[in-house]
């Protein structure tokens, strides 16, 4: 026996608040005229669910694809584990507003299309696939096509695809907000489930203040045209208490008032 | 459709036709309309001839490659004209302006280009088809959802893996439909081409029946002509449905 097998018994990356998953160093973004994002300074840490907040225009989702390598910057650098990126790679997953889910696969082929992409063989992307496929709850609905489901269900498809490829980001753009009200509070249930169980680093875009204190660990909240961070929020909330409790919490309620103040001035 | 209750077949409205014409024909109001059944009867004689026959050879021939050429010229024009802006820029005017032009007036410059014969014909069926094949081809690829587009990039699919994996596929029923256009306009031009050079196929035939007064074997051969134009279209929809049916979420 060598000594050199004991580090292997470690986490590979210590999980705490200051191990940056994902660095964002003074990006900016014009498109034409329009400034979209002025100078933003990020680091996300690994393990934790951040959001990006913010009124209609303020650049979240721009953001939230620069990250993903969808959209270039004009300037500035995004890192992922601390390698500079320039397009989309397999340490990042996207989650997308509407679905984009392939209309002629089945559900098992769309949640197996990012490790088809990669070459997995069909056994092994069966394998991976069926288990999240029931991770998200959607056992029994592998052969059906993404028109037989309800919006819930297509983006529990979106969701299982984008755990599939066992990514170390994933990337969720405003994922509930084409899902009805009575889904959306399940959805968010079941996402604190999944961040729980799946130990990943999650970048959340969405223009609802409840749900962001209800998910978040930290809240980035951005200022509209030119889009800038006006405010970082780490709610204090305990999020081993029954959903109805969370949302009963003083804590909870004292956050969305906070935000809301801080957003109320935009919206006049 | 239902009337008074009883489930009324979609053809029935046909038979209402067919029969009100067999009225007319047994009338002996003009010698263009003959009796229905006397037209059915010789169109089942019709079929027997071997005249018949040679021109359906050919006309099917001639249909065949035009069609052909017309679907692996028109699906490719317009996939590139969909994905490039500098094919669309230079092809686009031309395409839109062939799509709606009068071609049957271009036939008789085809006669002089192409001689007197099959080619002409060939070329006639091409041009009636392929425009709108091209159109619809290049609508379908350009109608491809962004969001499709940027989650096959994030998942690592790039140019040809992205082009036959998401584009392809997703254009697919908008192909589909503009290849059902383009056979029934393949039908048009393989007649009007027939007509015009008046010594092949059924246009020799229809040349012949019309200066002969055949009324019977020129009804026959319409008819004739009908059902296979239908029968086409049909069987190109019957592919649409399937397709649509999984393209149903968009």
């Amino acid at each position: 026996m060598q000594l050199s097998a004991i580090p292997a018994v470690q986490p590979s990356a210590p999980v705490t608040s200051n191990d940056p998953v994902v660095q964002v160093r003074s990006i900016c973004k014009t498109y034409g005229d329009i400034e979209a994002l002025r100078n933003i300074d990020l680091e996300f840490s690994r393990g934790k669910l951040t959001t990006l907040l913010g009124p209609s225009g303020c650049g979240k989702t721009t953001l939230l694809k620069i990250i993903a390598g969808l959209v270039p910057a004009n300037s500035g650098e995004i890192r992922v584990n601390g390698r500079a990126v320039t397009g989309p790679g397999p340490e990042r997953a996207f989650v997308f507003q509407d679905f984009a889910l392939m209309p002629w696969a089945t559900v098992m082929r769309n949640v197996a299309f990012g490790l088809e992409l990669r070459g997995v063989n069909a056994a092994e992307r069966k394998r991976v696939a069926t288990r999240y496929i029931e991770e998200v709850g959607l056992a029994g609905f592998e052969e059906k096509y993404p028109h037989e489901l309800s919006g819930g269900m297509r983006q529990r498809v979106g969701i299982a695809r984008a755990f599939a490829v066992n990514a170390d980001v994933l990337l969720l753009d405003e994922p509930f907000s084409a899902v009805d009200e009575q889904n959306r509070r399940k959805f968010q249930e079941d996402l604190l489930r999944l961040v729980d169980l799946e130990k990943k680093t999650f970048i959340f875009v969405t223009h609802s203040i409840e749900e962001a204190v209800y998910v978040s660990d930290r809240i980035v909240l951005l200022s509209p045209r030119p889009g800038r961070i006006s405010q970082v929020i780490d709610p204090k909330i305990d999020r081993s208490a029954s959903p109805d409790d969370i949302r009963r919490d003083p804590g909870y309620l004292d956050t969305v008032e906070e935000i809301w103040d801080g957003l109320r001035h935009y919206v006049d | 459709m239902n009337i008074f209750g009883y489930r009324i077949p979609m053809m029935a409205s046909l038979l209402v036709w067919a029969v009100l014409w067999e009225i007319v024909g047994r009338l002996d109001l003009i010698f263009l309309i003959p009796p229905m059944t006397s037209i059915i009867e010789t169109g089942v004689h019709l079929v027997q001839t071997s005249s018949w026959q040679k021109a359906s050879i050919i006309t099917l021939r001639s249909f065949g490659i035009g069609m052909s050429l017309a679907i692996g010229v028109g699906v490719p024009l317009g996939i590139l004209m969909g994905r490039f802006k500098a094919v669309d820029n230079i092809m686009g005017l031309w395409v839109n302006m062939f799509v709606s032009a009068p071609l049957s007036a271009l036939v008789p410059v085809l006669m002089i280009l192409f001689g007197l014969g099959e080619t002409t014909v060939v070329v006639t069926v091409f041009l009636f088809a392929v425009w709108i094949i091209v159109l619809d081809a290049r609508a379908g690829v350009m109608q491809v959802p962004t969001s499709l587009l940027e989650m096959g990039r994030s998942y690592g699919a790039n140019g040809w893996v992205l082009f036959t994996k998401i584009i392809l596929l997703s254009a697919l029923p908008e192909i589909l439909a503009g290849i059902r256009i383009g056979l029934i306009r393949g039908v048009k031009g393989v007649v009007i081409g027939q007509i015009l050079v008046s010594i092949i196929g059924y246009g020799e035939l229809f040349e012949l029946f019309s200066r002969s007064f055949e009324m019977e074997s020129f009804w026959a051969l319409t008819l004739i002509l009908f059902v296979v134009a239908m029968l086409l279209s049909a069987f190109v929809e019957t592919f649409e449905k399937r397709i649509e049916y999984y393209a149903g979420a968009r």
